[in-house]
């Protein structure tokens, strides 16, 4: 596996913040903007609502972490992870991402309905970060993988949900990355397929230098993880041995 | 306060790692191109179709209006045609390149320029494309083409540097300001207007009229009308001025200058703001 710089792999975050700001139609316009200097009535009118997602992440992971991420709907999993992915630049505190990421947020982006199979599995694999040369190596592995054969050459159109969650999942489990973030949402899948998958995603995240895991699922996260984090209202809650956190998250009303 | 997101360093990091990955908008590009005519017969020759019968019936219908030559005008709009093409597709995409990819950009980590690169790649095959018509016009009306039809090469260079640059700066401001994309639309229609692709520049300067060539004269100050010419005179065959490199020149390092400023200000910004 070629890993891209000297460095070690690794996430450092340092009191890490994400603000969003939220415009609403108007502060969006340049109209206001403008009207606003020149009106005068600029503190009142310029200030943008600004949600705070993140606050004080500071994280220090290392080579061979297998972190898994808990906390309810809006705690703040899937933007922590995309801070990790580097997507978002702290507003405030600082992140250092080393290592090439792949993130596996949503199996279907960068998915084109109009071109075949085999296509999307050079694009899916292009856009995880992988050159051309190496996914032609893996074309034959993926396809066997999914068990689509001649649908392959079919435009992903014609699929069904679940025929492209396999097509999504073969490419993504073939990839060597060096950091592995994955967000839930692996379901959708027949029983005697998942178990197949579960293999290879195993597999995948032996290979991995590093894995972040957002699920709601105890026991994919027992699978994968030895450590997590939970996360409450944007901050880190707690972060510690997997069994540990689990205990706590599920103990709390 | 400095934060280490706001550094010339990250600024051209951008740069230079969104063309370390010209794999993928490489490919992105074609298949954006493949896409557009997919399930068509004809597929992208459908781009040089369309270009050869605008150019033919615009060309017919100036000649008549303009009472000129049809050899002289049908390939001074067509070529006219294919470097607005290119600069309007330029502009216009570029005025919604983040917010078009908005979905890539929150699942993927790539630099900004790969969706940049991506469109001035796509608008250069689709001139590539369109300079299939150019070779067949040289076929039905022969220009005289001397060795200075090779200044085409750095001429369209120099178009793409600047696509670059203007994508990446409309792109940031128009992700900020929604209000700003129609308006660049309508500008660049009035821009279409102002530079002289369908009326012919020289002819209009010299005009029997002194008002017309009063008006004429003005054009000058249009930036689009320098970008127009340093590609069109080579192929057709006429003399290159230096004045109108010197001024593309000039407007490809200013514009990359502040690009970078901006880049550099508020390139962590846009994925907060898509």
């Amino acid at each position: 596996m070629s890993v891209s710089s000297s460095q070690p792999i690794g996430i450092t975050t340092k009191d890490a913040c994400v603000d969003f700001p939220i415009f609403d139609a108007k502060s969006r316009s340049l109209k206001k903007t403008v009207m606003g200097l020149v009106g005068g009535n600029i503190a009142s009118e310029s200030k943008v609502p600004i949600i705070e997602a993140l606050r004080d992440i500071s994280l220090q992971l290392d080579h061979g972490a297998r972190v898994g991420l808990v906390g309810h709907n809006g705690a703040g999993k899937s933007t922590l992870l995309r801070l990790l992915a580097g997507i978002y630049e702290p507003t405030r505190g600082t992140a250092e991402i080393r290592g090439r990421v792949a993130p596996v947020f949503d199996l279907g982006v960068g998915m084109d309905p109009e071109i075949s199979g085999l296509e999307n599995i050079m694009i899916r694999g292009l856009f995880l970060g992988m050159t051309r040369k190496e996914m032609e190596k893996r074309v034959d592995d993926i396809a066997d993988f999914t068990e689509l054969g001649d649908f392959l050459r079919m435009p992903l159109r014609t699929y069904s949900t679940g025929m492209r969650v396999r097509l999504a999942l073969g490419v993504v489990t073939s990839i060597d990355p060096e950091i592995l973030l994955l967000d839930e949402g692996i379901g959708a899948v027949d029983a005697a397929f998942l178990e197949k998958s579960k293999k290879r995603l195993s597999e995948l995240v032996d290979r991995a230098g590093l894995l972040v895991f957002a699920s709601h699922s105890d026991e994919f996260l027992r699978e994968l993880c030895d450590t997590a984090i939970w996360m409450e209202h944007g901050q880190i809650r707690q972060q510690g041995e997997l069994e540990d956190v689990l205990r706590a998250y599920k103990g709390h009303p | 306060m400095e934060s280490a997101s706001r550094s010339w360093g990250r600024a051209l990091g951008d740069l230079t790692g969104g063309w370390d990955q010209r794999e993928l908008w490489g490919h992105l590009g074609w298949q954006d191109i493949k896409q557009r005519y997919r399930r068509s017969v004809l597929g992208p020759l459908w781009i040089t179709i369309s270009m050869a019968v605008t150019a033919i019936a615009l060309g017919i219908l100036y000649a008549g209006l303009f009472d000129n030559d049809l050899a002289t005008q049908l390939p001074y709009i067509l070529v006219g045609f294919i470097v607005w093409a290119f600069i309007s597709g330029c502009i216009l995409e570029g005025s919604e390149v983040f917010i078009a990819n908005e979905g890539l950009m929150k699942h993927l980590p790539a630099p900004l320029s790969v969706h940049v690169y991506r469109l001035v790649w796509r608008q250069t095959l689709l001139f590539l494309h369109n300079m299939i018509v150019y070779l067949v016009m040289l076929v039905v009306f022969p220009q005289h083409l001397h060795w200075t039809v090779v200044a085409v090469v750095p001429a369209f260079g120099l178009l793409a540097a600047n696509g670059a640059w203007v994508a990446i700066l409309l792109g940031i401001v128009t992700t900020r300001f929604r209000d700003l994309a129609p308006i660049t639309q309508s500008v660049v229609q009035l821009m279409f207007f102002l530079t002289p692709i369908v009326w012919i520049y020289d002819q209009l300067l010299n005009s029997p009229n002194p008002a017309v060539a009063e008006r004429a004269r003005l054009a000058e100050f249009n930036p689009f009308l320098h970008f127009v010419e340093i590609v069109r005179r080579p192929l057709l065959g006429q003399d290159q001025l230096l004045r109108q490199w010197v001024i593309v020149l000039g407007i490809t390092v200013v514009g990359w200058a502040v690009t970078l400023v901006v880049l550099r200000k508020y390139r962590s910004r846009v994925s907060y703001w898509v």
